[in-house]
């Protein structure tokens, strides 16, 4: 007679944002039963969804540091990701802007630290070459880095499109499922807010939270300082007045303010960098929001003449350590990811490498599945891809995408029938409106709020 | 490639619907009125209230039948309404291109009237900081909820904003069983009809919160309560953003129309003709909010240019209007000497001033100068413009200005 086994996963994932979901995803390879476990109501939903969508190279990381090393491969990998399954992404390039004599002084070491970093593609621009690509940019710009291959990318589909791989490939993921306590016997007893569900390992994944959990699995050496990093969107109208992520010169304490272009199709300013106290408290301060408009408006003037479409905040989970936290215990079978900040988007898919090396090396069995991971479509929200509305064969097979819905953002009646029948549905407004950009726009919702609503009822 | 319509009309709302019926009325041909609304009728369709209708029809309606009323007439002049239909750009050629559920395609017209209307800015683009939970809504936002869906979005809700539109939500918030705790206002006071304030301050007592903004928007998932400017906090659990209109200018920058800076809409002569030959605008892109009959005769005031223009009338030269402080828009906003059209300007002021003197200067001469019955943010006035014949072609801007302590001459 078959022995039932005394566990319900191999593995167990604490926190579904970009870490979490790529570390699902790269372990959906093997034959392994993976719960994914996320306290909101949707994958990427935390400190994710709040991230500045820039691709970074790693131009400016600190060399000889984990996350050095991740960021530089997660580019790759991600940019190549994109491409695979339909991830909005569009190669910018980034020029890093000195505006006074001691940041020109300067240009020379960033240039140096790239280069230490194994990034060779920085290259001076001379003032008449910037103020050329970029003619928007206060007169004050003295000169410029190129550094060609930072580029701007989608914040919210990526841990969409890992969630979508993984639970495709059968990893189970349970949202709005807050963990409470966990138990070490033989396996974990893993407690939720809802259930209890026991795995022999345990991978921390948990970002603002991820401290507390480690501290909770018998660990420590780590604290999460929530940053708080405003951040203002501007109307689509703007979008022509930058061409690349403009980026600042940093300074020993901040990465400062840049303003870029975002895939769909607007320019945002920020992010401010404030460390606060509480984990959960992501709103926007008048102080925040008249430094970005200060800062914007000696970057590019031109900017601030445009109407506001969105004003948010993020939480980067900083910690008292220069570099990300990241190990394995195979005693005891736990794995941590912690102390990711702004970089984790980027650094996710070599995360996850990573993370599957170690817990291969601690003891996990690693059988790859007959197949590989299923092939996955995510839907053409990015302003430079051919949109459903703009479409017409698409129209034509399915006159719901001829029925716009959100008509600042062009989504469709059907992207949001898509999005609500897809694999990893939306279960809120804002779920729906990471998927298809309705109530993203100018109106914030002004002519589609009340429909919307009832769409996503009506299906929901 | 399609043959070209006489005129397209963009926005089947009440400036729109009545270009379109004037224009078949008066012989314009092949009209095609574009409405991405599944009903034409715009904002009024969900202003569930008494109101609509005065100035044009002769009539007092409710919103919805109003709206009603306007799409039957567009309808049986012989206008083609395509609703679901959102003109979403420009074709190389010049062509609004279309996306609607018979698919995408691009309508060349021999005129196009832009009546894309006008929207409330929404919480964001004011800049109201604070948490970002549900429960914040526009005007617009709250009647569909509580005229076309039926819900109830919240108990007690504090507004934003004292204009007209501010006192439309209120009624808005009673009838969806909700308590407004108060109405908040940068402004000194109200900026409505005095009768209008009157008649909320008997049937609702709501109080008026005059000099006052919200510091901070406070609650996770739901609204929880508003911080002050004043440090007081109000728990609420909605929050309506009335007013501050702006033009739904998208089309217009996209054809890359001149547009007032002062309006941000399309800049417009007193014919309502743009910058752009063949094209037009009417209604309430050209100014944000005013009354939907006002807009609707800025749709039957657009016809005679129209016409002129497919009767293959030049295109005319034009010269600004420019509106001094504490003047902050006017429209038109331009000028063709020698073809001043008729009707009259609309003048909008951040100064509350009873009885100003209103000059209108040209090369340092007066054009005219008379008095205007009221100045004041959140409506607007009238000014004549039987001035414009006297305009020179060769005398540069027009100056509008308002005269403080004088009289006429």
């Amino acid at each position: 007679m078959r022995r039932l086994p005394d566990f319900d996963f191999d593995v167990a994932i604490v926190g579904a944002g970009d870490v979490g979901c790529a570390i699902a995803r790269e372990l959906a390879r093997f034959e392994l039963r993976v719960a994914l476990i996320e306290a909101e109501p949707d994958v990427g939903a935390g400190t994710s969804k709040a991230n500045t969508a820039i691709l970074h190279t790693g131009f400016d990381a600190k060399p000889g540091t984990l996350e050095a090393r991740l960021v530089a491969r997660g580019h790759d990998l991600l940019l190549a990701y994109a491409d695979e399954v339909g991830i909005p992404l569009e190669r910018t390039g980034a020029l890093l802007v000195a505006w006074t004599d001691e940041e020109v002084e300067r240009l020379p070491a960033i240039a140096d630290n790239a280069r230490r970093n194994g990034y060779e593609r920085v290259r001076p621009v001379g003032r008449d070459e910037l103020m050329e690509r970029e003619p928007q940019l206060a007169p004050e710009a003295r000169e410029a880095l190129e550094v060609p291959d930072e580029h701007i990318v989608c914040p919210f589909t990526p841990a969409l499109a890992f969630a979508t791989q993984a639970v495709l490939a059968g990893v189970e993921l349970r949202r709005s499922e807050r963990v409470v306590g966990l138990e070490r016997g033989d396996v974990w007893t893993v407690r939720t807010s809802r259930d209890a569900l026991r795995a022999r390992w345990l991978v921390n994944a948990a970002g603002l939270w991820s401290d507390e959990l480690h501290r909770l699995a018998g660990h420590d050496g780590f604290a999460i300082t929530p940053r708080r990093g405003e951040l203002l969107v501007f109307d689509k109208l703007s979008r022509p007045l930058v061409a690349h992520v403009i980026l600042p010169v940093p300074t020993a304490t901040t990465k400062g303010v840049l303003v870029a272009p975002t895939v769909f199709g607007n320019i945002l300013l920020g992010p401010t960098a404030v460390d606060i106290d509480r984990k959960d408290d992501t709103s926007s301060t008048a102080e925040g929001l008249a430094y970005l408009r200060d800062r914007g408006r000696r970057i590019v003037p031109a900017l601030l003449d445009h109407e506001v479409t969105a004003v948010y905040a993020g939480l980067r989970a900083a910690t008292e350590h220069a570099d990300y936290q990241v190990g394995v215990d195979g005693e005891s079978g736990y794995a941590w990811a912690g102390g990711i900040r702004s970089t984790g988007l980027t650094a996710s898919l070599a995360l996850a490498e990573h993370v599957r090396d170690e817990l291969e090396r601690a003891g996990l069995p690693l059988r790859e599945r007959a197949g590989g991971l299923p092939a996955v479509g995510m839907p053409p929200i990015g302003e430079a891809m051919l949109r459903p509305h703009a479409d017409p064969e698409r129209i034509g097979r399915d006159p719901a995408y001829g029925r716009v819905v959100c008509f600042c953002e062009r989504a469709t009646r059907g992207e949001i029938r898509d999005a609500l029948k897809s694999p990893v549905p939306p279960v809120d407004l804002d779920g729906l409106r990471r998927r298809t950009r309705v109530l993203m726009g100018r109106c914030q919702g002004f002519y589609c709020r009340a429909e919307v609503g009832a769409l996503l009822g009506d299906d929901g | 490639m399609a043959e070209a319509v006489d005129v397209a009309v963009v926005g089947g709302g009440p400036a729109g619907l009545t270009a379109a019926a004037a224009l078949r009325a008066r012989g314009a041909g092949r009209v095609v009125v574009v409405e991405r609304e599944p009903q034409a009728g715009g904002i009024p369709r969900h202003a569930q209230h008494q109101g609509f209708g005065v100035r044009d029809l002769r009539r007092m309606l409710t919103g919805p039948r109003y709206a009603e009323r306007l799409a039957q007439r567009a309808v049986a002049s012989g206008a083609e309404l395509r609703i679901e239909t959102q003109a979403t750009g420009w074709s190389d050629s010049g062509d609004l291109e279309l996306t609607g559920p018979r698919g995408r395609e691009q309508l060349p017209a021999r005129a196009i009237v832009l009546a894309t209307g006008c929207r409330e800015r929404p919480r964001s683009a004011r800049l109201v900081p604070g948490s970002r939970p549900d429960g914040v809504f526009t005007t617009s936002t709250l009647q569909q909820l509580v005229y076309l869906h039926g819900e109830r979005p919240g108990r007690r809700a504090v507004i934003v904003g004292a204009e007209l539109v501010s006192f439309s939500a209120l009624v808005t918030l009673a009838h969806a069983g909700a308590e407004a705790v108060a109405m908040v206002t940068e402004a000194p006071r109200h900026a409505t009809f005095g009768a209008v304030r009157a008649a909320a301050a008997l049937r609702f007592r709501t109080p008026l919160l005059t000099r006052t903004t919200i510091a901070a928007i406070r609650g996770r998932r739901r609204v929880e309560a508003v911080e002050l400017s004043d440090g007081r906090r109000l728990d609420c659990d909605l929050v309506v953003f009335t007013g501050d209109w702006i033009p739904d200018h998208e089309l217009a920058v996209l054809g890359g129309i001149e547009l007032d800076h002062r309006t941000r809409g399309p800049a417009v002569d007193a014919s309502l003709r743009t910058s752009r030959p063949g094209l037009f605008a009417a209604g309430n892109v050209l100014h944000g909010a005013e009354p939907a009959d006002v807009a609707a005769l800025s749709g039957r005031q657009v016809c005679a240019a129209v016409l002129a223009h497919l009767r293959g009338e030049r295109w005319p030269r034009r010269l600004p209007i420019l509106p001094e402080p504490p003047l902050d828009w006017i429209v038109p906003n331009a000028i063709a000497p020698h073809r001043p059209g008729h009707g009259r300007l609309l003048v909008r002021a951040h100064a509350e001033l009873a009885l100003p003197v209103v000059e209108v200067v040209q090369a340092g001469g007066v054009l005219w100068r008379g008095r205007v019955p009221h100045l004041g943010p959140g409506r607007s006035a009238r000014v004549p413009a039987r001035w414009a014949e006297a305009v020179d072609s060769d005398g540069g801007p027009i100056i509008v200005r308002v005269l403080r302590g004088r009289t006429g001459a």
